[in-house]
């Protein structure tokens, strides 16, 4: 559970709970999708879960460690990939990487090769030298994908990694998701598109008012609903919550 | 674990040594711009004929110089955390490392250290040149590093805390710029009215100008004035690590 403290406009303060109530677990190499409409609490779930913000209480534990005596080696097994471009706007593409790198404790060569590999996978590598700033919108996405996938985390969050992409660097990212998985790395995923969960995800869980409504595999919840799309299972489920 | 802490501390340095050579030129060229209207309109222009204290007015205020600009650029050297932690974000990559946050403060408060000391180093060239006479020993370079670890201190304090540009603003508006002219740094603190020189006299960069000028000048420091530095510096670095852990919670 998730509370907030808050001042009102008259100086009184006021709690009020943002998420209460989930539990759920994933597997190794399963790419899990958090939906909900907005307000749902899928950004402070995914705030609590990736260590940025503390629950008020419950417990989150990744390959049995729990995040509070154990917040540091959590960390190394994270790979986080946020909804805004977080790159350090003085350093150059190779220096965020780089930088990364260096605060997942990488040694020297080690991080060289890894860097090198994973710009060439995304075809950034003739970018190495330039700033962030000049990369455009579909450059960055990817480059903070490969960003988080350095340190070679075994669970990676995906805060709408395709927001405002054109549906070729889109398609190219569903790739290179369903690419880690195959290879081990388990994915979380929040997205506003329902198309993109049904493309990608294993299981879904859907959540709206801070509370989880269900948790199945896309096809398993249209066959509950009776209803064609995971779209209009979304919009079901979320309209009777209103 | 300590070898760990040091990587992290290496890391936060790297990142700003990087950006630093990168405008090392600009940075110095535009640190001697201050100092040198300072020592022309108050050392050289008013006050090579002044006598003060045994010396030359200009004697007098290049530590005064000294504390008041590595006071300014140390503490202007961290507050671009403030941007990295409110526009671009960019600090959640140090949040959702496995780093220690104590590391981290000690990262950012050494970048502005080496920063300050160059810029120190800048006005010391300059005022020998224009014939001031100043001892420097490894004392009066441990001041001068306290009171820019110190304020790098308020600085980062100030980043982590205030929301705004306008706020951070008025830090230097309400806090570094009243403190540049009343701590003891272009005339001697005695001239004050007696109410006001008990809060002088509680200000760091007063002990700080106290102690350099006693230093530069080798006469007698105060002991006290130290101690009082020290406390500043210790209960300061505190709270910077209180504030850079709570950014998680």
């Amino acid at each position: 559970m998730k509370r907030f403290g808050h001042r009102g406009k008259d100086g009184k303060r006021s709690e009020k709970t943002a998420v209460a109530g989930i539990s759920f677990s994933v597997k190794k190499g399963e790419i899990f999708g958090l939906l909900g409409p907005n307000g749902a609490g899928k950004t402070t779930t995914i705030r609590m879960m990736t260590l940025a913000a503390r629950p008020t209480s419950g417990e989150i534990r990744y390959e049995g460690l729990s995040i509070r005596e154990h917040a540091r080696e959590v960390k190394e097994l994270l790979g986080i990939v946020p909804q805004h471009i977080n790159f350090d706007q003085d350093l150059t593409v190779g220096e965020n990487m780089e930088l990364h790198a260096r605060l997942h404790h990488m040694g020297a060569a080690e991080r060289r090769a890894r860097i090198a590999k994973l710009l060439d996978y995304v075809e950034l590598s003739d970018v190495v030298n330039d700033g962030v700033r000049r990369l455009s919108g579909g450059m960055k996405r990817r480059l903070l994908i490969v960003r988080a996938l350095i340190h070679r985390p075994r669970i990676l969050f995906l805060d709408e990694p395709t927001v405002a992409l054109d549906p070729q660097v889109r398609r190219r990212i569903w790739d290179m998701v369903k690419d880690l998985a195959t290879e081990g790395v388990t994915v979380f995923l929040t997205t506003h598109y329902i198309e993109e969960a049904e493309a990608l995800c294993d299981r879904v869980a859907i959540l709206a008012k801070g509370r989880l409504l269900d948790i199945d595999t896309p096809a398993n919840l249209r066959a509950k609903t009776n209803l064609p799309t995971l779209e209009e299972v979304f919009l079901q489920m979320t309209e009777k919550k209103k | 674990m300590m070898e760990q802490r040091l990587t992290d501390i290496a890391t936060v340095f790297w990142r700003d040594w990087v950006v630093l050579k990168r405008r090392l030129a600009k940075f110095l060229l535009s640190r001697m711009v201050a100092p040198l209207l300072y020592l022309v309109a108050f050392g050289w222009g008013l006050g090579r004929s002044i006598p003060v204290e045994g010396g030359t007015y200009l004697d007098f205020i290049v530590p005064g110089i000294l504390a008041l600009n590595s006071m300014n650029i140390s503490f202007n050297s961290i507050t671009p955390v403030h941007a990295e932690r409110v526009y671009h974000k960019s600090l959640e990559e140090y949040v959702s490392a496995p780093i220690w946050p104590d590391a981290f403060v000690l990262g950012k408060l050494l970048a502005a250290l080496l920063r300050a000391l160059l810029s120190s180093a800048i006005i010391c060239a300059l005022a020998f040149a224009f014939g001031a006479r100043l001892s420097i020993t490894p004392l009066f370079l441990l001041v001068l590093s306290m009171n820019c670890i110190l304020f790098a201190e308020i600085g980062f304090i100030a980043a982590m805390k205030i929301n705004t540009f306008e706020e951070m603003g008025q830090v230097n508006t309400y806090i570094l710029l009243p403190m540049s002219f009343l701590c003891g740094t272009f005339f001697h603190t005695a001239a004050l009215p007696s109410a006001l020189r008990l809060i002088i006299d509680a200000l760091p960069l007063t002990h700080t100008s106290y102690l350099l000028r006693a230093l530069g000048t080798g006469t007698d420091a105060s002991l006290a004035s130290l101690v009082v530095l020290v406390l500043y510096a210790v209960f300061l670095y505190v709270l910077c690590v209180r504030t850079f852990r709570r950014l998680s919670e």
